[in-house]
């Protein structure tokens, strides 16, 4: 299944936006991986990789209303679709499927 | 709390990312970069902020964002294009007038336009037949002596040529060539003048001029062999057949090796035959001619240089100067520079004295072009104006198309469309109006048409066509911008809120612009004639009027004095060596008692009967006495006053009986003539004498008395024919000699009064088509204020008003503008200027003043005297 494969960051950027509920845009976004993730996010990447999903269908977006800040420019908020919501939830899955059948002593010590 | 965003963005760099950025994605991808610059102004401050906008619009330059270009169906855009087409025809016929005035004003100013590309391409295709075209070079000198400002010269000497054959590689051929072969030559007792130049062997390798019979590689090998052109083959044996024939040089017989087809129209170098220069050194060597072989015998001598292939010009130049520098001696005055030319800057190039054939100045063309594209541009104003004046009108239709669909570019490619099309048509009358102009542009010069057609080539029509698009699109530029811009739902809405009037001033200076043009270019015609006419009638301090000059040509002048002299019309005859005030000048070096302070002394020889003859005014002393038969004396000498202050001669009466040493040999000052012109009326007096040597008298001065002129000149040819029938009688009167000497400047002031003429009708044309539209937006307002009481005066006041105004902006700019360029730069140079007066600066003011108010009192009276019923019934 081609095209439903979710790259990491994709998952990332998924998730902020489902965590961000309604406040979801580019900007914000950067900030909120920024802060878990804490590594450096660039926008032109979010910006791309919003586009992407976009294209993809798992989200959609509404233009917000202007306001005084951004130069009077409006806000684009992202949301999941249910396809990218059935998306992220499928790539869990498969994720956690896949820590079920690891043995524990692999990561004996790691996980306390 | 949050700090007001005062800060912006570069505005350029928000442009570019508006230019690429698809619009679906543009806005709150603005919106975010302008968030995080707003961000970075507060935490790294405006700069950096800055820099990282640049750098993020750059970086989203991504695949993603940018626009797609659109690539539309071939055929509908021929469908687009067609209607394009279609609605720019309409609006021609819709408009008759402006479009006449457009489309005329373009025709004239084209008609230059044409005019110009014709000769330049003309000159261009000079010399280009040569196959080695690009390889050619000429050798031109600079002269130095100390005091004096460097002089360009096109020649060189033979010593240079020679050097430069032995001692300089990179180099596949130099040809000298010498430009003193004018003989008569004789054929079985027929007998023919015949122009011809001296050339080394290998002429024939560096220039294609085409051999009809003969061996190119030897046929001025050997001395005493002519190349004839045909035309001087046929003149001399009846046919082109002449080679291995001879011909007589005086007493010398010559062998013709070759026939050369007639040098073409486009060629600098013309001939009539050629010599084998051979000839001529052998018999200078022979006679121990110093003179032949001086470094500084550089006034005659044309060296041509063949480059190989993939030459190096300026490892040749180097060699040059290594050859200078080993001929210019230390301790010289005089130092002499060598310079490569092109083939191609020879007729088109710097002004160089001495040069071989025609040439043209750069500068006259720079400035020839600057002025047509002046008188273009001023066309283009034209047709700027009246669309944007119309533009009310059209903004509808603009509108709808923007409404059903047209993009901003589509709009704007419509009205560049609809003005390349009246370019297009502009041109093919002004092609019509080039041909009409032509013969005149020709005639300007007498000498021109042997060098210029004027005919264009293929190629030339191409530029035609580029003319035609380049102006179309330098019109359309600004009118086209305007439309595009145009917003739909304001015009559909409400056409009054157009911010039309902003142009208003755009519209003003461009008027103003075209009337101080014209009022330029005729003060120009007025100074300049002015300075013509005060040159043709300045006092030169001796009498010219009724005294005809005839060029002896070598013939003895005791004969012909015998024979004219029985025509009771003659009543005074004279010789002389040279024609003064016209330009020609003979100078040799003069010293008094110091050895080591000497000048040049400019001067004539002249017979005893000169001074009298041209009324000069001897001061003191005598004039020279009747020469002796067989007396050769040419010890004695008359100054003028200059030469006196000069030496510190003292008083004339003094000064008579002092000596001068003139090139090394004493003469004896006998008498001291008033200063008069001798040169050129931008040149001041100097030093001058005249001097008496019977050997060298090139000319009769004839004295006439006679009602009828021509009768008595044909009387005075047929004279001359039974002295010499080889020459034709070459005589002219003084004055038309003098007239001839002024020739340029009476030709730069047809060629100013003709762009005048052509400026103040595109000025003319116009400023009526916006007298028109002036007049008819405001007719409801003038047909109240008619109903109110105005009277027709006051109405025609009010109409005009604004435009006098701008004429007399234009005139108050114009006149001290044309006062300055010739009073500081053209004439700047003259010795002699006409004083610049009243009259020349504001009579060609006031006339184009005139006929402005003419095309504006034509329409703004009619306004006025309509009736107001029928206007305002219309409604």
């Amino acid at each position: 299944m081609k095209g439903t494969n979710l790259g990491e960051f994709e998952e990332l950027v998924m998730l902020t936006i489902a965590a961000l509920t309604t406040e979801a845009y580019s900007v914000a976004i950067c900030d909120t991986l920024e802060k878990h993730a804490g590594r450096k996010v660039r926008l032109g990447v979010v910006h791309a990789v919003l586009n992407r999903l976009e294209s993809k269908g798992y989200i959609k977006s509404t233009l917000g209303e202007p306001t005084n800040e951004r130069g009077g420019k409006r806000k684009r908020f992202y949301l999941l679709t249910n396809t990218g919501k059935s998306a992220l939830v499928r790539a869990r899955e498969v994720r956690e499927q896949l820590w079920n059948i690891i043995p524990d002593f692999v990561f004996k010590g790691l996980i306390g | 709390m949050k700090e007001q965003p005062t800060y912006r963005p570069p505005r350029w760099a928000e442009r570019l990312l508006e230019w690429y950025c698809r619009p679906e994605l543009l806005e709150d991808l603005q919106g975010d970069l302008i968030e995080y610059f707003n961000r970075n102004v507060q935490e790294k401050g405006i700069r950096a902020a800055r820099l990282v906008f640049v750098v993020d619009v750059i970086k989203f330059f991504r695949p993603y964002t940018v626009k797609q270009p659109k690539i539309s169906h071939p055929m509908h855009n021929l469908t687009v294009l067609r209607n394009y087409f279609k609605s720019a025809a309409r609006s021609l016929g819709k408009n008759k007038l402006f479009s006449t005035i457009n489309i005329l004003g373009m025709a004239i100013s084209m008609s230059v336009g044409l005019l110009l590309i014709a000769f330049v391409a003309d000159l261009k295709h000079f010399d280009a037949f040569h196959a080695g075209y690009d390889r050619i070079y000429r050798v031109i000198n600079t002269w130095r002596e100390p005091g004096e400002e460097p002089g360009q010269f096109a020649s060189t000497s033979i010593l240079a040529g020679k050097r430069i054959r032995e001692s300089a590689p990179g180099i596949e051929e130099a040809v000298i060539i010498n430009r003193g072969f004018n003989r008569d030559l004789s054929v079985e007792g027929k007998k023919l003048p015949i122009k011809g130049l001296w050339a080394s062997e290998n002429f024939f390798r560096v220039f294609s001029f085409e051999l009809l019979s003969g061996n190119p590689e030897t046929a001025l090998k050997t001395p005493y062999s002519i190349v004839l052109s045909e035309t001087a083959a046929r003149k001399l044996f009846n046919s082109a057949d002449a080679t291995g024939k001879t011909v007589d040089i005086d007493t010398t017989r010559y062998t013709v090796t070759g026939v050369v087809r007639d040098p073409p129209r486009n060629s600098h170098i013309q001939f009539e035959m050629l010599g084998s220069l051979i000839t001529m050194d052998n018999r200078m060597q022979a006679a121990q001619d110093k003179h032949w072989l001086s470094w500084t015998n550089m006034w005659n001598n044309y060296v041509y240089l063949l480059l190989p292939e993939q030459g190096d010009p300026e490892a040749v130049q180097r060699q040059l100067q290594v050859i200078a520098d080993q001929e210019n001696k230390p301790g010289d005055k005089v130092t002499i520079d060598m310079h490569l030319q092109p083939l191609s800057k020879v007729v088109i190039g710097p002004s160089l004295s001495n040069e071989l054939g025609f040439h043209i100045q750069e500068l006259l063309i720079l400035v020839l072009t600057g002025l047509a594209f002046v008188v273009i541009v001023s066309a283009c104003f034209n047709y700027t104006n009246l669309s944007v004046a119309r533009a009310l009108r059209r903004s509808r239709e603009v509108g709808i198309r923007k409404v059903v669909g047209a993009s901003r570019g589509q709009v704007f490619l419509q009205f560049l469309v609809e003005s390349v099309l009246i370019a297009t048509l502009a041109v093919v009358f002004g092609y019509l109006m080039f041909l009409v102009i032509r013969p005149g542009f020709l005639g300007i010069d007498a000498h021109f048409s042997d060098h210029v057609t004027l005919r264009p080539a293929l190629q030339t029509y191409l530029y035609f066509v580029l003319l035609a698009v380049g102006v179309g699109i330098l019109a359309g530029i600004f009118p086209a911008l305007f439309f595009s811009r145009i917003d739909p739902v304001k015009v559909i809405k409400d056409i009054s809120q157009l911010k039309l009037f902003r142009h208003v001033n755009v519209r003003k200076v461009l008027i103003t612009f075209q009337f101080a043009l014209s009022i330029c270019f005729m003060v120009a015609v007025g100074i300049g004639y002015k300075q013509y006419s005060y040159s043709l009638n300045f006092d030169l301090g001796f009498n010219t009027h009724n005294i005809l000059n005839i060029n002896m040509q070598g013939n003895s002048p005791e004969l012909l004095k015998r024979e004219v002299g029985e025509l009771p019309e003659v009543t005074g005859i004279s010789a002389s060596m040279m024609i003064p005030s016209v330009g020609e000048t003979y100078s040799a070096t003069v010293k008094y008692q110091d050895p080591m302070d000497s000048t040049y002394l400019y001067f004539n020889n002249v017979d005893e009967n000169y001074i009298p003859l041209h009324e000069h005014e001897l001061i003191a002393g005598r004039n020279f006495r009747p020469a002796v038969a067989d007396s050769t004396d040419d010890r004695e000498i008359i100054v003028n006053e200059k030469t006196l202050q000069r030496f510190g001669l003292g008083s004339p009466l003094e000064a008579v009986g002092k000596e001068l040493a003139i090139e090394g040999e004493k003469v004896q000052i006998i008498g001291v003539i008033r200063d008069f012109h001798h040169g050129k009326l931008d040149e001041p007096i100097r030093y001058f004498a005249f001097r008496r040597n019977p050997e060298q008298l090139r000319y009769l001065n004839l004295q006439i008395a006679s009602a009828d002129m021509p009768a008595t000149v044909s009387r005075l040819q047929a004279a001359w024919k039974k002295i010499d029938a080889v020459h034709p009688f070459e005589a002219r009167f003084y004055d038309e000699e003098i007239q001839r000497a002024y020739a340029e400047l009476s030709a730069i002031i047809k060629i100013i009064g003709f762009l005048a003429f052509l400026a103040i009708s595109i000025a003319s044309l116009g400023l009526l088509g916006m007298v028109v539209f002036t007049t008819e937006t405001r007719l409801k307002e003038i047909s109240i204020r008619k109903v109110l009481g105005a009277t027709e005066g006051r109405l025609i006041f009010l109409l005009s008003r604004g435009f006098l105004y701008l004429l007399i902006a234009a005139g108050a700019v114009a006149i001290p503008l044309t006062w300055l360029l010739f009073d500081r730069v053209l004439f700047a140079d003259i010795v002699y200027r006409a004083p610049i007066g009243f009259i020349e600066l504001f009579s060609g003011a006031l006339a184009v003043i005139g006929i402005a108010l003419l095309a504006i009192s034509s329409q703004t009276i009619r306004v006025a005297r309509a009736n107001p019923a029928e206007t305002l019934g219309r409604e």
